[in-house]
């Protein structure tokens, strides 16, 4: 047998084990990584899932395991009894803050996006500006939104002076995901459409906007979910109206019942709900699409 | 301001880009006849490109006119030009079907949605992509997708359509193919083309005209053979291949040819051409078509009205329908002959032969 008949029937027979081990049994790295992925989503979303176990309590229950009954009794607790605060009215101003940051960050970060495909002077100032308002710490640029405003005389309030403390930090996120967005739009699509007669509006409305929509889509979600749990940046910046997470930490200090943790899990279906019309919307118009290609 | 009809004329154009000392286009002039299939051609960076998109109106020109069908177009829009663009990578919409992009400019224009779509399919009938129409350009091919580019370009009925390095994305194959649909489109068009390319082979196998390009200047310009057989300097015989570009000085001038040496070459006369006024002691280029040059073996003689040069055989390439032999070098260029391959066999030459390259005197052509 040759030096290169040696070689080959080595590489058989190392291609071989390689077949076997692939068929057979994974290595023990798999098993290390799994179970130490395991543990990081337990971490991750245990302390939520007692949250949500516990506010099914019925009447005897506390604020701690082991779970007493099941009934949705702190839940009806939540919104008829008036000692849990002003949950409705917090809510009912949480949502609308978030909407308003929602809108106010899909049209600057869209309007950024666009704007930092091109050089222009101070650009590199700006956006390490932004990235400045994010890492700062939210609690302590809250306190100064706060005294800009005692010091200007006006009356901080939930849609003004946290409005703006709240785009401090879905700004700087909304952009920078809308410059992962642009990094791959082609500005040659932008071309052709002015090549083809379309006007500056037209070629926003029907080639950039719906090219861009999934990732304005992310940005919005980013900007709701960003508001609507926002604590640090509002806490000196609301005013004498609370928020939905400023009546929350508010009720942890006063209210010592279950419903607390029915809060938590309303709150947090809202939430999904949210998210899952977001994703339903983005389903419906990838089926539109499909069917109109399907009938045409 | 209506243009009827496809001639262009540039004069005087040029380009400069903010910060940057060097001219992009340098003083450009050319007429392009209504109806003509125009290649640009040079490497990158010789300006063919912003020609073609300051015809497009994608970018004005610091200075000079562009007049397309008699007009100053400078500072219109493309649709005012009649132009339309046919995009390097196509720059097809991502989120709209094959149809739908085709109908975009009919779209813009207000067309309604019944009439705009008879249009898009009439011209998807003719790109033959019915059966594609409703796929997005996701879903197409390359070739497919040059097609529906050049439909969406030609719904408007441009009367220039301006084609940017059109071919480059697709595979060698598809590439000689598309060449004959862009043809074919381009007479039934009845427009005038205007395309950019750096690939010789691609230029010469499909324009009326070939305009290369260097620096941002035009180097020459004229029918392909005219081009391609008859190059006026170094560069464009170069850039177009298939040339031996030799360089020598003038030993004398005997009647209409110069008698031209250099340490390879003793007494080949060259016919001098245009280029009259020459002096003996004056550095000349000369150019022979590689398939001019003829190779024979040492111990013939050879023929008057020939001028010939003993080199020695450094290496054979088989092209199929001929052999492609790299002899000597001469000066700086290295001496090339293309032999068809049965004259090639019948007396095959091997690597380290020594021969005689020659060619009919007449055959040389002196270069600018």
């Amino acid at each position: 047998m040759s030096a290169s008949d040696n070689a080959l029937s080595g590489e058989v027979v190392r291609s071989t084990t390689a077949r076997r081990r692939r068929r057979g049994g994974r290595s023990w790295t798999f098993y290390v990584l799994a179970a130490l992925f395991s543990l990081y989503v337990l971490a991750l979303y245990g302390p939520m899932i007692c949250i949500y176990i516990l506010s099914f309590q019925d009447v005897r229950g506390g604020l701690v395991f082991p779970m007493k009954g099941f009934s949705l009794h702190w839940f009806n607790d939540l919104f008829t009894q008036v000692r849990t605060g002003d949950v409705k009215g917090s809510f009912d101003r949480s949502i609308r803050l978030a909407v308003m940051v929602t809108v106010l960050t899909v049209v600057i970060s869209f309007m950024s996006g666009l704007a930092f495909r091109k050089r222009f002077v101070g650009d590199t100032v700006v956006f390490y500006l932004m990235i400045g308002s994010l890492v700062a710490p939210g609690l302590v640029l809250g306190i100064g939104v706060g005294l800009i405003w005692s010091w200007l005389g006006i009356e901080p309030s939930w849609y003004t002076s946290a409005l703006g403390a709240q785009l401090s930090w879905t700004l700087p996120f909304g952009v920078l995901v809308m410059f992962a967005v642009m990094s791959r739009f082609q500005n040659v699509w932008e071309e052709a459409a002015r090549d083809l007669g379309a006007t500056p509006m037209q070629t926003i409305r029907l080639v950039v906007i719906p090219i861009l929509a999934p990732g304005l889509i992310a940005v919005a979600l980013f900007g709701f979910t960003l508001s609507y749990d926002e604590f640090a940046r509002t806490l000196q910046t609301a005013g004498s109206l609370n928020t939905l997470p400023l009546e929350i930490w508010s009720m942890t200090l006063n209210v010592t019942s279950p419903s607390l943790y029915s809060l938590g899990t309303v709150t947090t279906i809202v939430s999904f709900v949210i998210i899952g019309a977001c994703l339903g919307a983005i389903a419906l118009i990838q089926k539109r699409r499909a069917e109109r290609v399907a009938h045409d | 301001m209506a243009i009827t009809n496809g001639s262009i004329e540039l004069a005087g154009v040029v380009k400069t880009y903010d910060g940057s000392a060097t001219r992009a286009v340098d003083g450009v002039n050319l007429k392009i006849p209504d109806g003509a299939y125009v290649c640009f051609l040079g490497p990158s960076g010789c300006g063919k490109t912003t020609i073609l998109r300051m015809i497009a109106g994608h970018e004005d020109p610091t200075d000079g006119e562009i007049m397309i069908g008699g007009e100053n177009v400078v500072g219109l829009t493309p649709s005012e030009r009649r132009t339309a663009m046919m995009f390097q990578s196509y720059a097809l919409f991502p989120h709209l079907n094959v149809r739908d992009n085709i109908a975009f400019a009919l779209r813009v224009r207000g067309m309604g949605s019944a009439e705009r779509r008879k249009a898009a399919d009439a011209m998807i009938e003719k790109v033959r992509l019915t059966e594609l129409a409703d796929r997005l350009p996701g879903q197409l091919s390359g070739g497919q997708q040059q097609r529906v580019a050049l439909a969406r370009a030609a719904i408007t009925s441009p009367k220039v359509l301006l084609l940017d390095e059109p071919l480059s994305a697709l595979d060698e194959q598809l590439r000689v193919q598309m060449r004959q649909e862009l043809c074919r489109m381009q007479r039934d068009l009845g427009i005038t083309f205007i395309h950019v390319t750096h690939t010789q082979m691609e230029a010469i196998a499909i324009a009326d005209m070939v305009v290369v390009m260097e620096k941002g200047q035009i180097k020459q310009a004229g029918p392909a053979r005219d081009v391609y057989d008859q190059p006026q300097d170094r560069y464009v015989a170069e850039f177009l291949g298939g040339q031996n570009v030799l360089r020598g000085k003038v030993e004398k001038i005997e009647g209409d040819q110069a008698i031209v040496v250099s340490p390879e070459m003793r007494d080949v006369a060259v016919p001098v051409g245009a280029r009259r006024g020459l002096v003996p002691g004056a550095e000349i280029d000369f150019a022979v078509r590689r398939d001019d040059v003829e190779l024979t073996r040492p111990e013939r003689h050879h023929a008057a009205g020939r001028a010939a040069l003993a080199t020695r055989v450094r290496g054979v390439e088989y092209q199929g329908n001929f052999v492609k032999v790299l002899l000597d070098h001469v000066g700086g260029d290295q001496l090339v002959a293309y032999v068809p391959d049965r004259v090639f066999y019948s007396d095959p030459l091997a690597i380290g032969d020594v021969v005689m390259a020659g060619w009919h005197t007449e055959k040389a052509r002196m270069l600018a």
